[in-house]
């Protein structure tokens, strides 16, 4: 059953329109990977959906048992406030000690739980995230470019972890990521997004595509190719906006 | 003791009590890197000030009214053109200058600007001490009561919507907080110095706390400690009061400092 459906979904800051008429539906234990230019609305997609910004027009259907987990793309924590990581995962919603220690010990990191949050690496610092949306025991997992500041040992590492997280808890799982082809092995299902929904699918519709393999292949090349936006692969029939104006931008 | 006459006693009430309402909310101020915001909102009290000894009302409702406006005027000017620290900048002074203009006006009454500017903490009467120990339980109590959810705000806005805390709520809590607390220190630290003493003893007990709490209490008591000393200090070589704790609390956090290095050697 779907746990979370958009329908017809826009959200404008402003005069600017930011995501027009996007439709989603997620289900249980799925997991769904968002890509797409900057710019492309993808995190106001995921504000959309934790309640943040209120849309401008369309719906959003919640399962009344949703509860999501998010873990945002960076999280601004001064080295001002000190506080240790285990403290960091206490304060939110009085967790019991021993629920932190397990989330840690799901996000790979139980040993980190007495040191301070302001010494901690960008890679640990967001496996504590991790840690800290598993706690609510989500049945959504949101992953705003969750592995930026990991080597790709550490980010093929931390979704085989959310992989495994899944597998376990049967959550379903949205992530943004540029690492297309990190994150490729483990997606149910690819949404292209750019404002509005260009084309979505299975990796394996997707990555079918010769001319996919060419834009996405490897390293950085794969991210460049992603910015310029080509759109050779499977699309939405009523997909009515000129692609050719998206790659002249870049 | 001899020394400890009553005016000193009330004094050192009263630098204890602002102190102590200071240091959890300085700390926020730290963590939320809102340090100018104290800045303009204590110079914006000098508005508040003459506007009171104008319309004849407590000098207490005066300032926290006007600290609340500004704060609530920066709130809705903020936009794209200006960064924030431009309109604070614009109303703080502004306020700050009408303040004077307007103080200039008062007839009748002989007013020491200067109390008002640099404090006058060794006049401070019992219904000051009164007010400024109501206004410190206040502030403490709504921190203390908003404690997490203030904490999670600073930690991260998304945090806090994702924990169903409304971000804004919680700055607007502590933007009441600060101007309860700009209005009971304008009396003992003056206009020109309340965003000091809000700001360095937390700054000071920083390098000696591990947790958020810690940081608020050592806060405290560096704080208490500079008033008490600070008073000494003015007794003794007969310096001014106001400076002379200010003084005190930026010496711990020079000491504070040299500590923590010399641990990290």
């Amino acid at each position: 059953m779907s746990l979370i459906e958009l329908k017809d979904l826009s959200v404008a800051y402003g005069s600017s329109e930011v995501l027009s008429d996007v439709s989603l539906t997620v289900n249980q234990g799925e997991i769904l990977t968002i890509v797409g230019p900057n710019g492309s609305g993808k995190t106001t997609l995921f504000r959309a959906l934790i309640g943040s910004v209120k849309p401008s027009s369309g719906w959003i259907i919640r399962d009344k048992d949703l509860k999501i987990g998010y873990v945002p793309q960076r999280l601004h924590i001064g080295t001002t406030l000190p506080i240790t990581v285990e403290r960091f995962l206490r304060i939110q919603k009085n967790n019991a000690q021993i629920s932190c220690q397990q989330a840690l010990e799901k996000a790979g990191i139980q040993e980190l739980a007495q040191k301070q949050v302001s010494d901690l690496s960008g890679g640990q610092f967001q496996r504590v995230m991790l840690a800290s949306a598993l706690l609510a025991e989500p049945n959504l997992l949101l992953l705003d470019e969750a592995t930026q500041g990991l080597d790709q040992l550490g980010s093929a590492d931390f979704y085989r972890q959310i992989e495994k997280v899944r597998t376990e808890t049967n959550c379903a799982v949205i992530m943004i990521s540029h690492e297309l082809h990190v994150v490729m092995s483990t997606s149910d299902r690819v949404i292209c997004l750019n404002g509005h929904i260009c084309c979505e699918g299975t990796p394996e519709i997707v990555t079918s595509d010769p001319e996919y393999h060419a834009l996405f292949g490897t390293g950085t090349d794969g991210q460049l190719a992603l910015y310029r936006h080509h759109h050779n692969h499977v699309h939405d029939e009523n997909c009515s906006h000129d692609h050719s104006e998206v790659a002249e931008q870049k | 003791m001899s020394l400890l006459d009553d005016f000193m006693v009330r004094a050192i009430l009263a630098g204890v009590g602002v102190a102590i309402a200071a240091a959890p909310l300085g700390s926020f101020i730290v963590w939320r890197r809102m340090v100018y915001f104290g800045d303009a909102t204590s110079h914006a009290s000098i508005l508040g000030v003459a506007l009171s000894l104008a319309l004849e009302l407590s000098v207490f409702l005066g300032v926290v009214t006007v600290a609340l406006v500004m704060a609530i005027a920066v709130t809705l000017l903020s936009r794209r053109e200006y960064a924030m620290e431009i309109l604070l900048g614009v109303l703080s002074y502004s306020a700050l200058a009408f303040g004077l203009v307007a103080v200039s006006f008062i007839s009748g009454v002989r007013i020491d600007l200067m109390a008002y500017l640099f404090g006058d903490i060794l006049a401070v009467s019992r219904a000051d001490l009164a007010v400024i120990w109501l206004g410190a339980l206040a502030v403490i109590g709504l921190i203390a009561f908003r404690w997490k959810a203030l904490l999670m705000s600073t930690l991260s806005e998304e945090l806090a919507h994702a924990n169903k805390i409304d971000p804004k709520r919680e700055q607007l809590i502590l933007t009441l907080t600060l101007a309860i607390t700009v209005a009971l220190a304008i009396k003992v630290v003056g206009a020109l110095l309340i965003a000091a003493m809000l700001i360095i003893p937390a700054a000071a007990a920083r390098p000696i706390s591990r947790t958020p709490e810690m940081m608020a209490v050592i806060a405290a008591t560096i704080g208490s400690g500079s008033a008490v000393a600070g008073l000494w200090l003015a007794y003794l070589i007969d310096t001014p009061a106001g400076p002379s704790i200010v003084c005190v609390s930026a010496l711990s956090f020079a000491a504070t400092n040299l500590l923590s290095l010399a641990n990290k050697q």
